[in-house]
Order: structure tokens, then sequence, then C-alpha cells
């Protein structure tokens, strides 16, 4: 099937979750609202015309004074029996930081939906085990939020201020000449 | 008559500065110069690897260009290691693992910075690199490249070697 028509499908089917459609190089991103996403999900895992299996990517974006709704978490979906493809952006504003998990409908979501809320702190309701992937437990802030400094923020994180701190105080043991 | 008696007689040849040698098994020479010697010809390495360089580490180590001639054999335990290579990106969730294998490292210990992400930070000037392992290790040889080709690598050894050549009173009592 074609990715237009894909989109066409969910605009019957979901109407009021419809936000917009855009093609670009044959790719097609269908925007819509957060609500029901778990539900446009199985639809279109589920539906024998689309079976669309594959959860290729997720992850999030930021569009920090570019959009009016802060943060997308966004989809990429494939089918392999069928080998189509599309792309699913749900709208997150910033005031409501919470979607839904899509892990019942992909496990495979499990880690990317981690990364998304390691990254930029979007949380997933009903994920099994929302912790930090990549960052330390401890970590402060979500660094590829568009706000967040490239070199860190000015207070050190308190695990390597630990580190710095014993290799202070192990120096009287090294050797020198 | 057999016995050592006549040894103003024989000659002692010096075949380096403070080392002489008599026919046929007799050397001289100071407790600085036979430990250092030993300890710089078979200097273990402890085995460690954390971002590209590694890479580059494990080909000298292999064939070709043969570490093993050097007396250089990469060890499983940090216990039995005598140098350290902090071979990659050295990011600050991963500086206090690099720390704890330093710290279980019996003395004397080296460490050798291999790359510009370990010498300084790089590239990766950012939230979670650590700009240079030297802020919380005392590093012996800085090697620069990135990656630094496996000749880069022999060299910092070489250098770490002329380094411990020049040590005195190490093997005593340790400071």
């Amino acid at each position: 099937m074609e990715p237009l028509q894909i989109a066409e499908k969910i605009k019957e089917k979901f109407p009021e979750s419809w936000v917009d459609v855009k093609e670009f190089r044959g790719q097609v991103s269908v925007t819509l609202k957060k609500e029901r996403i778990v539900e446009i999900c199985s639809f279109l895992h589920d539906d024998p015309d689309l079976s669309l299996d594959y959860l290729v990517d997720l992850c999030g974006a930021d569009y920090l004074g570019k959009k009016e709704k802060r943060f997308e978490v966004v989809y990429h979906l494939y089918s392999i029996p069928l080998r189509h493809a599309i792309r699913l952006k749900a709208e997150v504003p910033e005031s409501d930081m919470k979607i839904d998990s899509v892990v019942p409908v992909w496990i495979g979501a499990n880690w990317h939906e981690r990364e998304a809320y390691d990254m930029f702190g979007i949380v997933f309701r009903g994920h099994p085990d929302l912790r930090r992937i990549l960052l330390p437990e401890t970590w402060e802030g979500f660094p590829l939020r568009k706000d967040y400094p490239l070199q860190g923020p000015e207070k050190e994180w308190s695990g390597f201020l630990d580190v710095l701190d014993r290799a202070k105080r192990y120096r009287e043991f090294e050797w020198t000449d | 008559m057999g016995l050592i008696t006549g040894l103003q007689s024989v000659s002692l040849v010096e075949v380096e500065e403070g080392t002489r040698v008599m026919a046929p098994n007799i050397i001289i020479t100071s407790f600085d110069k036979l430990i250092n010697w030993g300890r710089r010809s078979s200097l273990w390495p402890m085995t460690f690897g954390l971002a590209c360089c590694a890479i580059e580490m494990m080909a000298t180590y292999a064939s070709h260009n043969d570490l093993d001639r050097m007396g250089i054999i990469p060890r499983g335990s940090p216990r039995q290691s005598d140098f350290m290579f902090i071979a990659g990106t050295v990011t600050k969730k991963m500086s206090e693992i690099v720390r704890r294998v330093y710290d279980q490292m019996p003395e004397p210990r080296y460490v050798i910075s291999v790359g510009s992400c370990a010498n300084s930070g790089g590239i990766f000037n950012t939230y979670s690199t650590v700009q240079g392992c030297d802020t919380f290790l005392p590093v012996d040889v800085y090697i620069p490249g990135c990656p630094p080709r496996p000749e880069a690598f022999i060299e910092g050894i070489i250098r770490l070697q002329e380094k411990i050549k020049h040590e005195e009173f190490r093997w005593s009592r340790w400071r």
C-alpha cells in the first residue's frame, strides 16, 4: 500500500486525532495528537491490510521556539510482509510531558522509550521499567533538550565530583622523583 | 687457587655508564640499573580499551607490530599489571571505573594516555566527556593522534621505558 493511502486510512479511522500529513521524497509523516496513540498503533499493527509489525525506530524531538507544542515522539513503522512504511509524529506539549507507552504493541519500544525519557524527559505511561538508559541514575537534567548547555550545567554531576575527590585524596600516595 | 684473588689485575670492561663486566660471569652495577632494566623489559599492560583507540591498540598487540617482542603481554587483571593504556574517550560515567581499575594496580604503576580524547577530551567538549584523563589520573606519557597509529603506540612505550630507565631508588620501600 502507498504510504499516503495508509495516512488516509488513519484519517478515516481516527479523525479526532488527526493534525497534519506531510510528504517529502516519497516518505510520509503523519502528525497526530498524543491521546489515542496506543489505539492508533495497535490498529496499524493488527489491520491485515497494513500489518505494520516492525517498529524501526522510536525517538524524541525538541522543537523549542519552532513549534507551539515543543516535543514530539516519532515512530518509524515498517511492514515486513507488505513492504510499506510510514512515520508517525505524536505532539507532546511542555505543559504535559506524558504519553502512553507503545510497549504493549511492539515490545522493542522498551529501550527506545527509555532513551527518549533519558534524553528529553518525556514520560511514557504504562512503560514496564522507565529508568534512564544511557546516563547514570543520579544525573540531573535532560541533555538533548535544546535549552540544555552543550558543556553541561554549571553544577557538575555528583558522581564525577566523587572521582575527582578520590583522585585528590590519593595524590599523596603517588610516587614522585 | 681457583678463587678470585687477583681482582685488581683482571680488567673490568665498562659496557655502559655504571655497568662493568668481567669475563666470564661477573657484572658490577647498581640496584637502580638492574631493577629498572628488569622493569622496563617486561611491562605488562592492563587489558582495557574505551573507544576507537582501543582498536588501534589491539592492532599494535597483534602479530604485525607484535608487542610481545618487547616483553609486553596484556594482562586480564589490574593486580598483575604494570601500566595501563587509557585508550579512547573517557566519559564521566566511565571515569569511576577507570579510576577503580587504576587503584587496583600494584606499585610501581604507570599510565599512558592515548589519543586526543583521553589527552584533552578531543572534539567532545560536551556535558558527558571528561576533558582529559589527567584530571583524575597521574599520566606518564601522552600519545597524540586520532587515533594514533601502531608506530605511535610503540614510540609511547619506548618513552615510558626511557622514563623507567632514569628512575632512582624506586625499588626501596616505596616513597
